[in-house]
């Protein structure tokens, strides 16, 4: 199996850095103190990467495994970062039937990303997600604010051109 | 105590207890995957439910306390139903190559299987889940198409080992066993001890197999093919052939041998006594001279591992000296093969050994006293077993044969090495004589034997106190070098061994299920058959080993000497946990 490293390089500040820090010493010795860090965390840096779990375990002082596992299980949690522009594709009822699950393929086609990842230049990342309350434009996406509905596979390549100026 | 009633019969049992343990008391089996005393107790599995009266549903015997009044039934027709449906479930995504699988006959899954019924290969068929194998390190793989979540292994990796590389990784239907960023094995601070593969229920986990490179050693015509086997194996290779648990088999062990074809079968007790005169040497050195202290011994390669990604800071603390398997392969391949008139490149030196991590030690740097590895093949226990089924040997019937000369005399200091103890008590015998400088020192160290995580003890050798501490688990290590480091303990002398209860309950030890693991103190009962030995040996000390008395006059001079440093002696270095290849 491919590793999960973020391909993108990490860019933490020292202040993002001293932020952690601080909110480790706060909960370092309550009980369940993982849960709250990571989402602090997450605060702090927008997504989780192995270098910020592996300050938490080391924070902790338990093994990197341990965040990795509960990062993982929680969908709250990113392994990467959010692009400048964030596509969603809706995998609602709705919009599967009428062929989301094509698009979201397509998707990762032409971005060479996986669902949840970042394409390495920070510009697209993609999520699946459940519903956005357009289901009579099924199927549909949407970029940042932007919603694309009625789509076919085919279009894909050409919306994402849109934001080739940008 | 409290009174109970399991299926209709009435008991008194003491309050608290699991209902598991409630009806094995009394004479009832209930039927477990997950749970493994001690280490993982979580209930998930669900093959151990049974009935409660005036509970809401089935409940998980491993977990739930009796308490007075309650009506348990352990073998209804609901919970044989339920067992099996959960049975089917598991194996609904299980990769059913049984045939081909090297815990055929050992699974407890398919044990399972067989006394529940299950007839029918495409129960609840659909969307199977396929993983890669990994086999990155080199002394084991993990195949998760085989794996049923119990979390075992991560279990006690985390806990008795208070490593944690191995966890459960995402949800759901796509919940698998993974390291962390799903890195290979090689890539994450694993040390190699294999306590996952002894705990996995099933053929998810397993060292790497190196028994065909042996046979094919031991059939080319051109190789000198020797084998030692380490203090723990006699103790423990018997379970294999259906023997109890406790039986020392050395006898037939070094039968088998000779009939599978090695040229000379040799005992890394000489190898161990060999150990205890460079280290009581070099303890005696550090403390007359101002040395590091303490001490820590350096035999168990898990616990090496350990303590060069995990304690690099103490890495001075550890003594010089190889393990008792380097120090023989760096004693075969110089002063043996010299003797014996064979070049070293020649000589095919394999191990067997207790321990997965001899399969990483084997390729450490500065572990070549002859220019050559001082060690080829290292095969643990069950990879022996195997070899000796598939030649055909009849275990139970061999002779009883002695081990070859003169590398197969070990004294009696040098058999208990495989306990927990056993190294520091070893070497407590030689030191005793050597500072008193009078024979008659001191022979049993009782405060050092048994089973316990952490044992401490004070002697006092002629004028010099010595504070010793031993520990075995690697949870119990960390405890002990975080003591020193905090400055709250203060020892001479320390032995670690990285398998709990030491080599006799390494990583590379006969499979056994947790229905035997749970109901026996496996640790205590293989110690003992070593124990036993020493304490019928008239040879009991290593430095009154006529075999190394000679190899030092012949050969090595005396202990820390600048031979000595060459052949048998090496260094450490802080590693990396997380050496991570590019991608």
């Amino acid at each position: 199996m491919a590793n999960t490293i973020s391909s993108l390089k990490f860019s933490g500040t020292k202040e993002q850095e001293a932020e952690l820090k601080k909110v480790i010493a706060e909960y370092k010795d309550q009980k369940g103190a993982l849960m709250p860090i990571m989402q602090h965390a997450q605060e702090i840096y927008g997504y989780l990467p192995i270098e910020v779990q592996t300050m938490i375990a080391e924070g902790l002082d338990i093994p990197l495994e341990e965040v990795y596992g509960v990062a993982t299980f929680y969908a709250q949690f990113a392994l990467n970062p959010k692009g400048r522009y964030k596509i969603s594709v809706c995998l609602g009822t709705a919009c599967y039937v009428k062929g989301s699950g094509e698009v979201y393929e397509r998707l990762q086609t032409i971005l060479g990303i996986k669902g949840g990842e970042c394409t390495p230049d920070g510009k697209f990342s993609l999520e699946a997600c459940r519903c956005v309350g357009a289901c009579g434009l099924a199927p549909v996406m949407m970029i940042n604010d932007e919603v694309y509905g009625r789509l076919n596979p085919d279009d894909v390549e050409d919306i994402l051109n849109r934001y080739n100026d940008k | 105590m409290v009174n109970i009633k399991i299926n209709g019969m009435p008991y008194t049992v003491p309050e608290g207890i699991s209902i598991l343990d409630a009806a094995k008391q009394n004479g009832i089996d209930i039927p477990t995957l997950c749970y493994l005393r001690d280490i993982n107790e979580i209930g998930a599995c669900r093959i151990c439910v049974v009935e409660v009266k005036g509970a809401r549903s089935l409940v998980a015997a491993c977990v739930y306390p009796v308490n007075e009044g309650m009506e348990i039934i352990t073998n209804s027709e609901k919970i044989h139903e339920s067992r099996k449906m959960t049975l089917e479930l598991i194996l609904s995504n299980h990769e059913k190559s049984c045939l081909f699988c090297v815990r055929s006959g050992s699974c407890e899954l398919q044990k399972l299987a067989q006394e529940y019924g299950l007839d029918d290969p495409m129960a609840w068929a659909g969307e199977q889940n396929r993983y890669e194998i990994d086999e990155s390190a080199v002394h084991m793989w993990r195949n998760n198409n085989k794996c049923i979540l119990c979390r075992r292994c991560s279990a006690v990796c985390a806990k008795t080992q208070a490593v944690g590389v191995i966890g459960a990784n995402n949800r759901g239907f796509k919940t698998h066993i993974g390291q962390a960023f799903e890195l290979d094995l090689a890539e994450v601070p694993c040390v190699s001890c294999g306590q996952c593969i002894t705990v996995c229920p099933v053929g998810a986990i397993g060292e790497k197999d190196d028994g065909p490179k042996v046979t094919a050693a031991i059939r080319d015509p051109e190789k000198f093919v020797c084998v030692q086997t380490a203090p723990s194996v006699r103790a423990t290779l018997g379970e294999e052939f259906g023997l109890p648990v406790g039986t020392n088999v050395e006898g037939k062990m070094a039968a088998a041998l000779r009939r599978l074809g090695f040229d000379k079968v040799f005992d890394t007790d000489f190898g161990a006594d060999l150990t205890i005169m460079e280290e009581a040497n070099e303890l005696v050195e550090r403390v007359k001279n101002g040395g590091k202290l303490p001490m820590i011994t350096s035999c168990s390669p898990g616990w090496i591992n350990f303590c060069e990604m995990y304690y690099p800071d103490m890495l001075e603390n550890l003594s010089s000296c190889k393990s008792p398997q380097q120090m023989f392969g760096g004693i075969l391949k110089t002063y043996y093969a010299e003797k014996a008139g064979i070049d070293p490149k020649k000589i095919v030196s394999v191990s067997v050994m207790p321990c997965t991590a001899k399969k990483y030690e084997i390729g450490r740097a500065d572990q070549s006293a002859a220019g050559v590895p001082d060690l080829d093949i290292s095969i643990t226990t069950r990879e022996l077993a195997r070899m000796i089924r598939r030649a055909g040997i009849d275990f139970a019937n061999l002779p009883e044969e002695k081990f070859d000369s003169p590398l197969g005399i070990g004294s009696g200091a040098g058999h208990i090495f495989g306990a927990t103890g056993g190294v520091m008590e070893a070497a407590l015998r030689t030191a005793a004589e050597w500072i008193t400088g009078q024979p008659g020192a001191p022979l049993e160290f009782h405060e050092v034997r048994g089973t316990e995580g952490v044992k401490e003890a004070s002697y006092k050798l002629g004028d010099l106190e010595v504070k010793v501490a031993v520990t075995s688990g690697l949870v119990n290590a960390r405890k002990v070098l975080d003591a020193v480091k905090n400055g709250e303990k203060d020892y001479t002398f320390i032995e670690v061994m990285a398998c709990p209860g030491g080599c006799v309950n390494g990583g590379g030890q006969p499979y056994q299920p947790a229905s035997v693991r749970n109901f026996t103190d496996l640790k205590a009962l293989r110690a003992k058959a070593l124990y036993d030995e020493d304490a019928g040996m008239e040879l009991r000390r290593s430095h009154e080993n006529p075999a190394i008395k000679k190899l030092y006059e012949e050969f090595l001079e005396k202990p820390g000497s600048h031979v000595a440093h060459k052949v048998l002696h090496t260094t450490y270095k802080p590693r990396k946990r997380y050496d991570i290849k590019e991608k």
